[in-house]
């Protein structure tokens, strides 16, 4: 396989087992510099799991990975020193103030304490945090608490940043405002390499995504040409009394249904006529939406439960 | 090669101070009350058996049961605060605030951080052990310049102690899986140690049973050390104590990569 120095992630065929089980089953990455990077699947897909293999955290199986040019795990320590990394739950330290976890943080990178100091009030308002130095973690809002592991993953500057579920329990003023730190990141020019189940987001915020599901990735490519691929570009969802009766008679209308529970979807590339069809149900309520990235996640990865 | 590297001898780079600093800088928050549970501890202990059966038992081993029993509470005072910060205070780092997984994602590695919990848990047993040599010097039992002398046992005291417990970490599966290696193991060592009594009171049998326990040798140094005597076969003691700190941090290394890593 040729080998780049250029790319801020490479993956060839990973493999990892745990109690017998394939996690991850030949994984395959190749992240560029300055891209975001998007590693999309269910719970239990392995995307954790392929974060900390690239990582250099845990050796694989089978398979090789070089970050920021470096072979891991061999070089992990080397390489991780321009990495910063937002993990899946905040484990920012309890007993520290902001300002303290910030220092004691970056003492882990190896810089004396004055050159880690003089980067805290960037950091703090960076993460929207100035004036709150000297608070305790516990007062934290979980937004702060956030922004805060992000501003910590910041403290060394690195070139590529990991991001586990960067999103996960945020209410939306949150949610949007780390969205709005990522793209600052990103103009900047940092890579970032995140993990996701919320389709929205890596739709956002992601030049290139992986579908990932039972350790393998099923799906690459930008959003836009993973939903032109995949699906037929419009979408009706249906449901009602009367359902059933209504998807026999209107099979005809459109090349592609779908039904989950109480609920139909359409998909079609032309779905007037199943909509002049729906105006003449009076039982039935539809909604008419353009296909998004998650109709293209569920037909790959199916509509069963996951945990 | 995965074998070969979970079995291979710890590789450490200095910014494992890193972690001792950060242990610290949480400790510097509750010195206070840390330090007075170090005096306040053996002491009730002290008082209540050192006054109490000393003046049943008058004389130990040639000097009063205060101070034969004192000499022995530095040493397992060192050993507690060992285990207990090699146990409990590591595993919540460890397991329930993810502390570790943290550090390791900055370029660390799980030798660094588990040589720093370490070194760590000698220090607090270090500060455990002089807050009893403190006491005893107070009551003038203790000989100085040779009593200065009981200070590096303390510290390989607790290297030893926190391998040992930092090795029973690594197996845990909760803070109440804690209780079968105090019971079991550290309750049975204080009695057959000679902190309480002179070893020679035991059965023989039993006394060879006690001649393995490391906490046996850290007494035998502590104790004639203090009173301004030098000890009996020095080398041998400090040998079996290095021995548990070394082979138990490497046993620890290995259990917990094989928890974290694997």
């Amino acid at each position: 396989m040729p080998v780049s120095q250029d790319l801020a992630l490479q993956a060839r065929n990973l493999r990892k087992r745990f109690g017998g089980e394939d996690v991850v089953c030949g994984v395959d990455l190749d992240i560029a510099a300055g891209e975001c990077f998007g590693l999309l699947g269910p719970n239990g897909a392995g995307k954790t799991t392929t974060l900390k293999l690239c990582l250099g955290l845990i050796e694989p199986e089978e398979g090789s990975a070089r970050l920021l040019g470096m072979e891991v795990p061999a070089r992990a320590r080397e390489a991780r020193a321009g990495v910063g990394v937002v993990p899946q739950f905040d484990n920012l330290d309890p007993d520290f103030t902001v300002t303290e976890n910030l220092v004691v943080y970056g003492r882990y990178f190896g810089p004396g304490d004055a050159a880690i100091r003089a980067r805290i009030p960037q950091l703090l308002e960076f993460a929207g945090l100035q004036g709150r130095a000297e608070a305790r973690i516990q007062t934290l809002s979980g937004g702060m608490k956030r922004r805060l592991t992000l501003a910590r993953a910041l403290v060394n500057d690195p070139q590529l940043l990991f991001m586990d579920e960067p999103t996960t329990g945020l209410d939306p003023q949150a949610r949007h405002l780390i969205w709005e730190r990522l793209r600052h990141l990103m103009q900047q020019g940092k890579t970032i390499v995140l993990t996701t189940h919320f389709m929205e987001e890596a739709q956002r915020l992601c030049t290139r995504l992986a579908i990932m599901d039972r350790g393998r990735i099923i799906a690459t490519g930008s959003p836009r040409a993973l939903i032109a691929e995949h699906i037929e570009s419009q979408v009706v969802e249906v449901h009602g009394p009367g359902l059933g009766a209504w998807m026999v008679r209107a099979r005809s209308l459109a090349p592609r249904f779908e039904r989950a529970g109480e609920t139909v979807f359409c998909y079609a590339a032309d779905v007037a006529p199943v909509i002049a069809d729906l105006r003449r149900q009076r039982e039935l309520v539809y909604l008419h939406r353009p296909a998004n990235l998650e109709d293209v996640f569920l037909k790959l990865t199916g509509r069963d439960l996951r945990d | 090669m995965r074998r070969a590297r979970q079995f291979a001898l710890p590789l450490l780079s200095p910014r494992l101070i890193a972690v001792w600093r950060r242990n610290f800088l949480v400790w510097r928050k509750l010195a206070v009350p840390s330090i007075l549970g170090n005096f306040a501890d053996p002491l009730i202990m002290l008082f209540g058996l050192g006054y109490g059966l000393g003046a049943v038992m008058g004389n130990v081993a040639g000097t009063s049961y205060f101070a034969f029993l004192a000499a022995g509470f530095a040493a397992s005072a060192t050993m507690y605060a060992a285990t207990f910060e090699a146990l409990f205070s590591a595993f919540s780092r460890m397991h329930v605030q993810k502390t570790w997984e943290a550090i390791v994602n900055a370029p660390m590695t799980l030798d660094d951080v588990l040589a720093g919990e370490w070194l760590w848990a000698a220090s607090k047993a270090l500060a455990a052990g002089l807050c009893m040599i403190a006491v005893i010097s107070a009551f003038g039992y203790a000989s100085y310049p040779l009593a200065l002398a009981a200070l590096p046992v303390l510290v390989l005291a607790g290297l030893a102690f926190a391998a040992l417990g930092l090795a029973v970490n690594a197996l845990a599966s909760g803070y109440d899986f804690f209780s079968y290696y105090l019971t079991l193991v550290l309750t049975p060592m204080m009695m057959l140690s000679g902190v309480f009594f002179p070893v020679e009171q035991l059965p023989g049998p039993i006394q060879i049973v006690a001649a393995a326990l490391p906490l046996h040798h850290a007494v035998q140094l502590v104790r004639p050390l203090l009173s301004g005597v030098l000890p009996a076969a020095p080398l041998l003691h400090v040998a079996v104590l290095a021995g548990y700190a070394a082979v138990g941090f490497y046993v620890a290394t290995v259990l917990t990569r094989r928890r974290l890593l694997s």
